[in-house]
């Protein structure tokens, strides 16, 4: 079930500002967080992401602006009454309780018997497979285990909304593409709103099913990974998420489906798919396009489209992939990122350094960005 | 090349004479004349210049100090006395300093430099004019002493009114100076280990359900065991001992083990008695100590420090 088929706001954040002495941390924002829904807010350091989440703990109280969860409203009411639970960066686990005595302290201060509270921190131990660790204490655990225990312990009091802050941040590589998956899996059993507060792009779109990218205070765009990715709104965005080639541009045809834009910066005009939203002829824009969505080749290529060219300057073999920094005859750089589907001895590659390539990208690839 | 000179320094013996050096200083000012005290516990008072000797034939020693501070009701006395004082102090400095420490934690940096500035700040004073300023305020004409006086008159029906609280020379005093003296040994430990929790704990306390009552309970209090520990200890060891504090403002007829020590050895010129009494004094002190370090150790399990 989607949360679009839920169609239920289990959060509202209505216009919530949030200041600290001048510095402006949250900036009137608004979002509705859908029950069930697996979100994240993604953003560089400081801007603004961990100062929401806070409010929604109920550790920071907006400035100004109201937040209700389940149709309550939050203000005035402590962390320690909110039917939402955190898990920390540092994990915060109570380094003089053992494992089990950390999964179960939430449950003190709820009604049940001795029994009751013993099942519900075993289920949560099986569920993060930390059943024969529970004598232990925190100390004796591995950064992935603690990450666990961390994990169940905000999960034991079956809260309505689960926040966590940066929960793969100190974890490894390898451990980092496991866990994933895990929290994902955790999510889906359990169906318990989560929140997820990252800086790493990659750790949003396979967690989240909605992102809300935040820059300075400021919600910049809420949409799927796809919609995020492919169809970014703002330079900010389109830079932030992936690489991608950006230059300003002007409009100078707008034609059906089509607009044709002069970009000094590649000595050439450049055809993209209209925007839905129309455009107004000789408007000052951006074009973008992503790396991956340029093909290259040494011969010049037949047909529409548009067609660049221009010499390898730089070449990175990555594998299953290469970058190839392309320097146009205009003298800008641009970054290509194609897949090695074939399999080719290094002299035999598609190109090589100073090689004179062609490079061909769809006007539906190209995006149209107006601020 | 800083590896070079490190391979020199090793090489030289530096490392070596530089960790001898305080091993050195506590066997010469510490070891060796705790030994001599030791020796002298079990020797005889003598007309001798030092004042003791030792028994002719084996094994040379006498334990009659020993015995005599088991079966004279003024050591066991004064023992008694050191040590209920002592921990009276040592109760009421953590009653005082833990909330004091806990609200240094609590404030912006510069503001915890200045408290931790004003803490030690009583000792830019010499100590022995500090206890007798306090001698001063429980004189029976002192606005303390009337102030104290009319506090207690307002509290108790007429029939109980008195002029004056009469302090000096009792017990009271003695406690009120030690804990006086004695709090900022109680305040900084307790500081330095508070300082050191991480305050997200408290908030993940709070976020499971706890109200700030409880997390004080759960979490700050069982995590400061180590900081309450180290400051009993700073306070409670140093008070056993006291000396000047009970000599100046104690009474006479309830004197602690340090007055006894002191008369002893210049009085009574019984060297041998005074230091089978600071040898007892310090077996007493430091037996729950170990045992406090032993279990400690042995509850931690090998706990890396955090």
């Amino acid at each position: 079930m989607s949360a679009q088929e839920r169609d239920k706001p289990l959060i509202r954040i209505e216009n919530v500002t949030k200041t600290f002495n001048d510095f402006i941390a949250v900036n009137d924002v608004s979002l509705d967080i859908m029950e069930g829904e697996m979100f994240a807010l993604l953003g560089g350091s400081g801007c603004g992401k961990t100062t929401l989440l806070r409010m929604l703990a109920g550790f920071e109280t907006p400035t100004a602006g109201r937040i209700t969860i389940g149709g309550q409203d939050m203000a005035g009411v402590p962390p320690y009454q909110r039917p939402v639970n955190m898990m920390f960066q540092s994990y915060a686990l109570f380094p003089h309780m053992t494992v089990e005595k950390n999964v179960g302290y939430g449950l003190k201060h709820e009604n049940l018997t001795d029994k009751q509270r013993k099942d519900r921190v075993k289920e949560m131990l099986d569920l993060v497979q930390l059943t024969q660790f529970a004598a232990r204490k925190p100390h004796q655990h591995s950064g992935g285990q603690r990450q666990r225990v961390a994990l169940a312990r905000a999960l034991a009091k079956q809260p309505k909304l689960l926040l966590l802050d940066e929960p793969l941040g100190a974890l490894d590589k390898k451990l980092r593409e496991h866990t994933q998956f895990e929290i994902a899996n955790i999510q889906y059993k359990t169906g318990i709103t989560f929140i997820v507060v990252t800086h790493d792009q990659e750790e949003a779109m396979t967690l989240a099913n909605r992102i809300a990218v935040m820059d300075r205070g400021v919600i910049k765009q809420v949409g799927s990974p796809t919609d995020i990715y492919e169809f970014p709104r703002s330079k900010f965005v389109a830079d932030f998420i992936g690489s991608v080639n950006l230059f300003p541009a002007r409009v100078e045809k707008v034609g059906g489906n089509e607009i044709i834009c002069d970009v000094p910066q590649l000595g050439q005009r450049i055809t993209a798919a209209a925007p839905a939203s129309g455009i107004p002829n000789k408007a000052d824009i951006s074009v973008a396009f992503r790396p991956e969505k340029v093909v290259i080749s040494r011969q010049k290529p037949k047909g529409g489209g548009n067609v660049l060219s221009g010499v390898v300057q730089d070449l990175g073999y990555f594998g299953k992939d290469s970058l190839y920094r392309i320097r146009l005859d205009s003298g800008t750089v641009i970054s290509v990122n194609s897949v090695n589907a074939r399999r080719a001895a290094e002299s035999d590659r598609v190109a090589q350094w100073e090689d004179r390539v062609w490079l061909s990208v769809e006007p539906g690839s190209v995006l149209v960005l107006e601020d | 090349m800083l590896k070079r000179l490190d391979a020199w320094f090793n090489k030289k013996g530096w490392r070596d004479s530089i960790i001898a050096l305080p091993y050195s200083w506590l066997i010469l000012f510490f070891l060796l004349p705790f030994i001599i005290v030791i020796v002298m516990s079990v020797a005889h008072r003598a007309n001798a210049s030092p004042p003791i000797g030792f028994k002719d034939a084996w094994p040379f020693i006498y334990l009659d100090n020993y015995i005599r501070l088991g079966s004279d009701w003024i050591y066991v006395r004064a023992y008694a006395i050191s040590l209920i004082n002592a921990g009276i102090a040592t109760f009421l400095c953590l009653v005082l300093g833990y909330p004091m420490a806990l609200g240094m934690t609590r404030v912006s940096k510069e503001r915890q430099r200045m408290l931790l500035m004003l803490v030690i700040l009583p000792f830019w004073t010499s100590f022995l004019l500090r206890v007798y300023a306090w001698i001063g305020l429980m004189g029976t004409n002192s606005w303390f002493n009337r102030l104290l006086t009319s506090i207690y008159n307002t509290l108790t029906p007429a029939g109980f009114n008195v002029d004056s609280i009469p302090m000096m020379n009792t017990n009271f005093a003695v406690i009120l100076v030690l804990v006086y003296s004695y709090l900022p040994f109680m305040v900084l430990p307790l500081y330095a280990n508070l300082e050191k929790l991480d305050f997200t704990l408290n908030e993940a306390a709070m976020d499971l359900g706890s109200r700030p009552s409880s997390v004080f309970r759960d979490i700050t209090l069982p995590l400061s065991i180590p900081g309450i520990i180290a400051g009993g200890l700073l306070v409670f060891i140093p008070a056993s001992g006291e000396l000047i504090i009970p000599s100046l403002v104690g009474s006479a007829s309830d004197p602690m083990i340090g007055r006894v020590i002191s008369d002893e050895f210049a009085s009574v010129r019984d060297w041998p008695m005074a230091s089978a009494v600071a040898v007892a004094l310090l077996l007493l002190l430091v037996g729950p100590t170990i045992a406090y370090n032993y279990f400690e150790a042995k509850a931690q399990g090998g706990k890396s420090p955090t």
